[in-house]
């Protein structure tokens, strides 16, 4: 396009381009496209490539798909509504169980008084270890997701 | 357009959106009804995926059930779920560049009208049309994101620019400008069939 004048590049020309196209231009603006249309080299090619376009463009739809994704359609969406409860009521379960076992198991781990004391600290940095990543990926999958959904979204 | 919906189910999305709202999942039901196939239409559009739209549309109305209570239902229901669909797809596409995942691997997401016109008289004819629909797909999913969408809107959603301008939140003549910029890369990469 560059290459094809200075005019073509305006961007009230480019608008008249468009409008024109796709038959949005009052009649008015309809003459003042014609008029430059036919004093205008540049914009007259710019013109044609994009009259190509758009008849190739008009030719092609959306692929539709079949009936069947439409029946079950608001059957998925329920599924998935009924599977996130579903999953917070087992992360909030698996949290209280988690903890009340680890609770239960660091008492006992200090009453040991026979068990060498790396191999506790071995088992207390595994044990914080596999909490702060359940922890982690619960965290991002209940708090962080929802609420970054729709801060950031570009306009 | 959400107007046009509400005339022809009888009730309109601001009651169905203060149901659902309440906890009303049959209502929300009926907006998913009422919607579906523009969420699908608008992430299939944006992914070029039939799999990818279904799962994204539905993934939308998910989310749009659990931030049920930050909508105003004051506000028309449908630009508000485009958001979310829009994202989910940008999202999706940033990852796919990020694995270097090639469209050429994908089925057809555009049905070529012309072609099938064609098919049962003219075989060369309709090889031909194939391949500029193949083609085009390929030249669409090398728009920028922003160029595709407002395409898609105004060439396979048959939406005005006022519509899309309202739909994007952006002015009108940031819709004419990048739908300029969309179809002259376009033509750009077509150049050889145009």
């Amino acid at each position: 396009m560059s290459e094809r004048g200075a005019a073509a590049g305006d961007e009230r020309v480019r608008r008249l381009l468009m409008r024109g196209l796709d038959g949005e231009l009052p009649a008015e603006e309809r003459e003042e496209l014609e008029r430059l249309l036919s004093l205008d080299v540049s914009v007259r090619a710019e013109w044609d490539r994009l009259v190509r376009l758009k008849e190739v463009t008009d030719t092609m739809k959306l692929q539709q798909p079949s009936d069947e994704v439409w029946k079950d359609y608001w059957g998925s969406v329920y599924v998935r509504l009924e599977r996130g409860i579903g999953w917070i009521l087992l992360s909030v379960g698996a949290i209280v169980l988690v903890s009340y076992g680890l609770w239960m198991g660091a008492q006992e781990l200090i009453a040991d008084t026979e068990m060498p004391l790396y191999l506790k600290a071995a088992i207390l940095a595994t044990t914080v270890g596999v909490v702060v990543l359940l922890v982690s990926v619960v965290r991002e999958k209940l708090f962080l997701g929802s609420r970054e959904r729709y801060k950031d979204v570009e306009r | 357009m959400e107007r046009d919906l509400a005339a022809e189910h009888g009730v309109s999305d601001h009651v169905l959106v203060l149901k659902a709202q309440a906890g009303d999942r049959e209502a929300f039901g009926e907006l998913v009804t009422r919607y579906m196939r523009r969420a699908y239409y608008a992430a299939l559009g944006l992914t070029g995926s039939h799999d990818d739209a279904l799962d994204l549309s539905q993934e939308a109305f998910v989310r749009a059930y659990r931030a049920r209570a930050s909508l105003d239902p004051d506000r028309p229901f449908y630009p508000w779920l485009y958001q979310i669909v829009r994202r989910l797809c940008f999202n999706l596409q940033r990852d796919r560049r990020t694995r270097r995942r090639r469209m050429e691997e994908a089925t057809p997401w555009l049905q070529d009208q012309a072609g099938a016109r064609a098919a049962a008289s003219d075989p060369a004819r309709s090889a031909e049309r194939s391949e500029l629909r193949g083609r085009l797909e390929l030249a669409i999913d090398k728009l920028p994101e922003r160029e595709r969408e407002v395409l898609v809107l105004k060439e396979f959603e048959g939406l005005r620019y006022r519509e899309i301008a309202e739909l994007l939140g952006i002015p009108i003549g940031t819709v004419m400008s990048r739908l300029y910029t969309a179809r002259r890369n376009l033509a750009e990469i077509l150049g050889d069939v145009l």
